[in-house]
């Protein structure tokens, strides 16, 4: 039997400082629901969803219950809807996400994530055709999260994906116009995107995956904001000490509800994903965290590099904890769902500029970050460009999920509700970058990846 | 399979007792039980066995926050794997 105080600090973490599992993500391979028939085809993917995740909801509060812990959302990314799609003779591919929302509604989970295309090196048929569907797809449906990857270091950077996912945003900003964009919340552009991340919006389920896996995503900002609280005069090679120990422990938890729900479900355990990942509940914040370091505002001078500290520490503790770490495993800054950065922003303590600057070392990008309504495609497609360059020039992967909100400009704020919290709209630049945007083509891949 | 119970708040007479209780009409077994009063905060841990329950894990668990209420007490019951995955490598 673990010792007194350790039982006491497990119990604590999860009553007081919020540790959950955020999310169990069930991998499926749509690879064998390909069909010259759309309608075929859609067929076999509810059938196959449904089949499968027949017992993930039923299973994952079952755990839940036994161990005590909180697991907050249960899911599904499915093998990228492109390469479903694309032998089928349609035109369109909403119906495609249609029958993957209906799929998610049958199973009782919240998101479904996978209507995605790879396009970091050009694009097929297929990925043409999903990318002009996103718009609609992500206004019609209520569960279904959309990524498209347009960088690698491998490949480079398709600035032709750049120039047309600023109008995607744009479009799908307008198309859900009634709920301040929202669309626009379930929608992920990355560079270098991984394969098996158990988190939303981005997830999806790589080609190079199982038939089917559970991945594990934990978090527990909360926790390590008050194992730093107990150490006020700490060195920063005692923080990061305290920081290990502590990702140490999340991350055995997650270790642990993942393989028995894997093996409750009969697929096999694949990836924990130790992301510290804030929500809007007081307590609940990477900001704080930060702040906790000595910062009197996230985003003030010296912001960075506690974040890179940071999300440095959490992956060590990460990966001692478990041989099967992997997604992105650091530290998340979206800023709507972080009641920390809400309060910098507000604030004018963190500026579009700084939070670009803090992607370059954590482990996702420009998150749930609210701009003004009219800000030109083009200047989308240059926020998207930076962020690709950051990941591939870095080995890293970013993502962009920016939200042009239709009708609304500084000095307002974006209400999403939930999870997805609200985001005060934040300035961009305002000097033009079409010409640039508009060159079209391959910036090529670094010199770098160039190893064989 | 074990688990541990975990009893927090003010303390009071019975509550041993209270939980021993239940514990006991389910065919629970209690393998070990530490516990501590500081400034009139109980705090109890118990090792229980659940080999020979009578009952289905939810509805022990139920019933044991139902004590708790009455007596005004936390009270909850987690599989014990948690702990020795989070606190022994």
């Amino acid at each position: 039997m673990a010792m007194f105080k350790d039982v006491l600090e497990t119990v604590r973490m999860i009553e007081k400082e919020r540790l959950d599992i955020r999310t169990i993500t069930m991998g499926i391979s749509l690879l064998d629901c390909i069909d010259s028939s759309g309608a075929k085809s859609r067929q076999k993917i509810y059938e196959k969803i449904t089949r499968l995740a027949e017992n993930l909801v039923k299973e994952g509060e079952r755990i839940e219950n036994e161990l005590g812990i909180p697991i907050v959302n249960k899911r599904i990314s499915v093998t990228p809807i492109s390469l479903i799609a694309g032998s089928s003779d349609d035109l369109n591919y909403v119906e495609y996400a249609k029958i993957l929302d209906a799929a998610a509604a049958t199973v009782g989970i919240n998101f479904i994530g996978g209507f995605s295309a790879l396009v970091p090196k050009g694009f097929t048929k297929g990925d043409r055709i999903l990318i002009d569907s996103i718009p609609e797809a992500l206004a019609t449906t209520n569960c279904v999260c959309s990524s498209v990857n347009l960088g690698s270091s491998k490949a480079g950077i398709n600035m032709d994906a750049v120039k047309r996912l600023g109008e995607v945003i744009k479009e799908t900003a307008y198309l859900t116009r009634d709920a301040d964009s929202i669309g626009c919340a379930k929608f992920v552009a990355f560079a270098n995107a991984v394969e098996d991340n158990p988190f939303m919006a981005g997830a999806f389920h790589g080609v190079g995956e199982a038939e089917s896996v559970l991945n594990v995503g934990v978090s527990g900002p909360g926790v390590v904001k008050r194992a730093l609280e107990k150490a006020q005069d700490a060195s920063f090679g005692e923080m990061a000490e305290i920081i290990k120990k502590t990702a140490f422990k999340i991350t055995r938890a997650g270790h642990l509800v993942g393989t028995t729900v894997a093996e409750r479900l009969n697929v096999p355990f694949g990836i924990l994903d130790l992301s510290l990942a804030p929500t809007p509940e007081v307590g609940d914040s990477v900001a704080r965290i930060l702040e906790e370091m000595g910062l009197e505002h996230c985003g003030t001078h010296g912001t960075t590099a506690a974040l890179a500290m940071l999300n440095d520490a959490v992956k060590k503790g990460g990966i001692m904890a478990s041989t099967s770490v992997g997604g992105f495993s650091g530290a998340f800054i979206p800023v709507s769902e972080d009641e920390g950065m809400i309060e910098a922003v507000e604030c004018g303590a963190l500026t579009f500029d700084k939070l670009e600057a803090m992607t370059s070392v954590c482990s996702v990008g420009i998150d749930m970050v609210a701009i003004p309504g009219d800000t030109p495609a083009s200047t989308i497609s240059g926020i998207l460009a930076d962020e690709a360059a950051i990941g591939v020039i870095n080995n890293k992967t970013t993502g962009v999920r920016i939200i042009p909100v239709y009708g609304k400009d500084v000095g307002d704020t974006a209400e999403f509700g939930g999870l997805l919290g609200r985001a005060p709209i934040m300035p961009v630049n305002k000097n033009d970058c079409s010409v640039f945007v508009n060159r079209g083509g391959q910036i090529p891949a670094p010199i770098h990846s160039f190893k064989n | 399979m074990r688990a541990v119970v975990t009893v927090i708040g003010k303390d009071r007479t019975g509550i041993i007792y209270n939980v021993s209780k239940i514990l006991a009409e389910n065919s629970v077994n209690i393998e070990d039980i530490s516990q501590t009063v500081m400034h009139d905060f109980f705090t109890m841990i118990m090792l229980v066995d659940m080999t020979k329950m009578s009952v289905d894990f939810n509805v022990l668990k139920t019933a044991l926050e139902e004590v708790g209420e009455t007596i005004g007490m936390s009270i909850r019951i987690q599989h014990e794997d948690l702990f020795n995955a989070m606190h022994t490598i």
